[in-house]
């Protein structure tokens, strides 16, 4: 593991949704293996940057980004890039668990079939369990792989959708509010794995929950009114930011 | 955004404020009662440092009760666990003083040995540096926290002139011994008061800026 | 309880009678809506019943339609709407995954949707006379059943468009999102994930065009039915007969005794086999509804 190598970094980074500026000048790095947590009011951006990095946003009419986000060296907007193989380097884990309504075997498969990455049907099997062992999920399951994924709680769902992103072996794992619609103990178990899978991943995690920034992220990210207003250590930004508006809102005076 | 929490932190800050105003009325009693020769006073001290102690307890459990509810981040963080530690150095204090009305009572009982000047001395600084890392807190004032922290070597040195003086008279007769002691631990007594209200003076630094001043790291 | 005023009492009784009245009403409207269900199919059954057996089904018509049975009608309805739905399905499911999914500009997709429920909204008469100027002279397919088909393909495109989208739209775009997100084209994603999820809502709106397909008498008037014929249809430029021209032929023309009888059984024949799809298409809904555990 190579300390304090980019991973990913946004140069004047600008992004709309017609004609509402929705992020303004952003400049951040992200390293490599580390966790780097964005937090800040509804609306304020970071769900927007998150997404920005995969290019989920193309699914909305009428975007535009302007400015850089590296990633591999490579601007994602730019023109020669394709978006599938963008999307297989940058894994994503959304906010509520969204397993395919299919077999847990065929929820983590999925990415294999669709991109071709494997090698007849023993390679796959071993792929698909070694994810699911990454995602702390093959214990609970490995007597069950035919079982649909909706048999599963709400935190197993979840820990799959996390062994289907890690199936492909992205850099980078985006994570839109991983635990908002999960009770605390599945919660917990998700944050435990986090910190697991940082050894192997970068991971970019979007939390409304102040306490799981703290706990789980390296850096934490700011972000207010689509601009990003502090970066730093998370130990720094939530023991004294810089700025008192981040103290404001990190501390629950507004937002 | 007016928040709840912060009535809280202002019950936990009144109380601490209480706990100081304790503290620093006990430290001024015990070395009066040495001054006085007033056996009375020392033993009523001695009694009443339960009060100080039921407060603590009282601070600690408050404090322990917000982390727990509130999970407080950044300067909210900052304030209690500082406050934390505040509490602990006063509580020491305290104990100190009583040490120091333990002294009075024995010497009480014997002909001074001489005329108490540097003591008082000590005492009157080592309050007043307290009385400003209180108002440090109240005004949140971090320079005058940072002030305080320079004075603690004024204590120490007169600390030093009272030790070569009693121990010049303890040279001159051995029945002076038993007596001298006593006042060089009163001193020294004195001379750890000071050296916790300079952390608490550090911990005010911390609560108010975030930055370490402790043990010259400055981070 | 509080104790209540007596002038209050009295306004509160007034408020349930209102209720009351009210309830009255529905209760009747519902009633004279199943009341007429009944009488509808139960004077169907009754007239029809006496011409059903075994030979009705499997029998031609025989003596000037007097007596035998209607499987030639049978069979031709079965033709034609199975072929309608050959012919709509493909091109109506794709419609709508263009609509949902493909296309970029709102104002094409709204423009579209007008066309679509016009289509839906033209007269069965006028597809049939369409038939017969386009398909039947035109394009020279003649009275037959290929006429036949691609007319009732057509009216029923509009439902199997609608139901079609109404289905791809009903899978959350979460798993759209899931699938994209792991580096799968839109196209896989079609096909992977949304046309899978999708395909019981589709195969209810393509029964149901069937049951439409298989009742209509209009469009098939002038391009594919015929009064009577003594053989099955041998290819696609056949002319055929069907259950509900059977029907009205037997009811315009006919003058003997058997035919009425006839007729009833037929309407029986034809009243049965719409339910029937219909059951299928609602039994289909509900397994899949079950089934859906998202």
């Amino acid at each position: 593991m190579v300390e304090n190598t980019l991973s990913i970094k946004a140069v004047d980074f600008n992004f709309y949704y017609g004609s509402h500026h929705a992020l303004k000048n952003i400049n951040l790095d992200v390293m490599k293996n580390k966790v780097m947590a964005m937090i800040g009011p509804s609306g304020c951006g970071k769900s927007t940057f998150l997404r920005s990095i995969n290019r989920m946003n193309d699914l909305i009419e009428g975007t535009q980004a302007k400015g850089a986000l590296l990633f591999g060296g490579m601007d994602v907007n730019e023109k020669s890039v394709d978006v599938t193989r963008l999307r297989r380097e940058v894994g994503m884990v959304f906010q509520k668990p969204n397993p395919f309504p299919k077999s847990i075997f065929e929820n983590v498969a999925y990415g294999l079939r669709v991109n071709r990455l494997f090698n007849g049907r023993d390679d796959l099997n071993v792929k698909v369990e070694q994810s699911l062992r990454e995602a702390g999920l093959w214990d609970e399951v490995k007597d069950n792989l035919n079982k649909n994924a909706y048999d599963l709680s709400g935190g197993q769902q979840q820990r799959l959708c996390i062994a289907r992103a890690l199936v492909i072996r992205p850099e980078v794992i985006l994570m839109d509010e991983p635990t908002a619609s999960l009770d605390p103990i599945s919660t917990a178990k998700i944050e435990e794995l986090i910190q697991e899978l940082k050894k192997n991943y970068t991971i970019i995690i979007v939390t409304h929950n102040m306490q799981q920034a703290a706990r789980v992220a390296d850096n934490t990210a700011f972000f207010m009114l689509g601009e990003l207003v502090e970066y730093g250590e998370t130990s720094k930004i939530f023991t004294k930011p810089d700025k008192k508006i981040t103290e404001d809102y990190i501390t629950g005076r507004f937002g | 955004m007016e928040r709840h929490f912060d009535e809280e932190l202002e019950a936990l800050k009144k109380n601490i404020l209480k706990m100081a105003s304790m503290v620093d009325d006990a430290v001024h009693k015990s070395v009066e009662s040495l001054v006085d020769m007033d056996i009375e006073m020392a033993e009523k001290l001695i009694e009443d440092d339960q009060i100080i102690d039921l407060l603590e307890v009282q601070i600690d459990r408050q404090c322990l009760e917000l982390l727990a509810k509130r999970q407080p981040l950044a300067v909210d963080l900052r304030f209690i666990t500082s406050l934390q530690k505040i509490n602990n150095d006063l509580e020491r204090i305290g104990d100190l003083a009583i040490n120091v009305a333990h002294a009075s009572i024995y010497l009480s009982k014997h002909p001074p040995l001489k005329p108490l000047v540097d003591i008082p001395k000590m005492e009157e600084e080592t309050r007043k540096m307290l009385r400003q890392a209180v108002s440090a807190i109240v005004e949140k004032n971090p320079a005058a926290a940072r002030e305080i922290c320079l004075k603690d070597s004024e204590i120490d040195s007169l600390y030093v002139q009272v030790f070569r003086e009693i121990l010049t008279y303890m040279m001159e007769d051995n029945n002076n011994i038993k007596r001298g002691i006593r006042l060089i631990l009163v001193a020294k007594h004195i001379e750890r008061m000071a050296d916790h209200v300079t952390n608490i003076a550090e911990d005010v630094v911390y609560m108010l800026e975030g930055k370490t001043i402790k043990h010259h790291i400055d981070v | 309880m509080k104790e209540t005023h007596p002038e209050k009492q009295a306004i509160d009784k007034n408020r349930y009678a209102r209720q009351s009245a009210g309830f009255l009403v529905l209760k009747a409207c519902v009633l004279s809506v199943v009341l007429s269900l009944i009488v509808l199919i139960g004077f169907i059954v009754i007239k029809g019943m006496g011409a059903l057996n075994i030979d009705f089904f499997i029998k031609f018509p025989e003596n000037g339609m007097s007596e035998g049975g209607i499987f030639p009608a049978i069979m031709g309805t079965f033709l034609l709407s199975t072929g309608a739905i050959l012919f709509a399905l493909p091109l109506g499911v794709l419609t709508a995954v263009w609509l949902t999914e493909y296309s970029t500009s709102m104002k094409m997709v709204r423009l579209l949707r007008i066309g679509i429920n016009s289509l839906a909204g033209v007269p069965s008469i006028v597809f049939g006379l369409f038939g017969l100027a386009f398909l039947v002279k035109f394009m020279q397919f003649g009275v037959s059943l290929l006429s036949g088909i691609v007319v009732l393909g057509i009216m029923v495109l509009p439902t199997v468009i609608v139901t079609a989208e109404e289905a791809l739209l009903s899978v959350p775009k979460s798993f759209k999102e899931a699938s994209l997100a792991l580096g799968a084209t839109r196209w896989e994603t079609m096909y992977k994930v949304i046309l899978p999820n999708a395909i019981s809502g589709i195969l209810t709106g393509v029964i149901l065009g069937i049951g439409r397909a298989a009742g209509e008498t209009a469009p098939i008037m002038f391009t594919a039915a015929t009064f009577f014929t003594v053989k099955l249809p041998d290819s696609l430029f056949s002319e055929v007969m069907a259950l509900p021209y059977h029907i009205y032929a037997l009811m315009t023309e006919g003058s003997q005794a058997g035919q009425m009888e006839i007729a009833y059984g037929t309407a029986l024949v034809l009243l049965m086999l719409v339910l029937a799809v219909n059951a299928a298409a609602i039994a289909i809904r509900i397994k899949a509804r079950r089934g859906r555990k998202w």
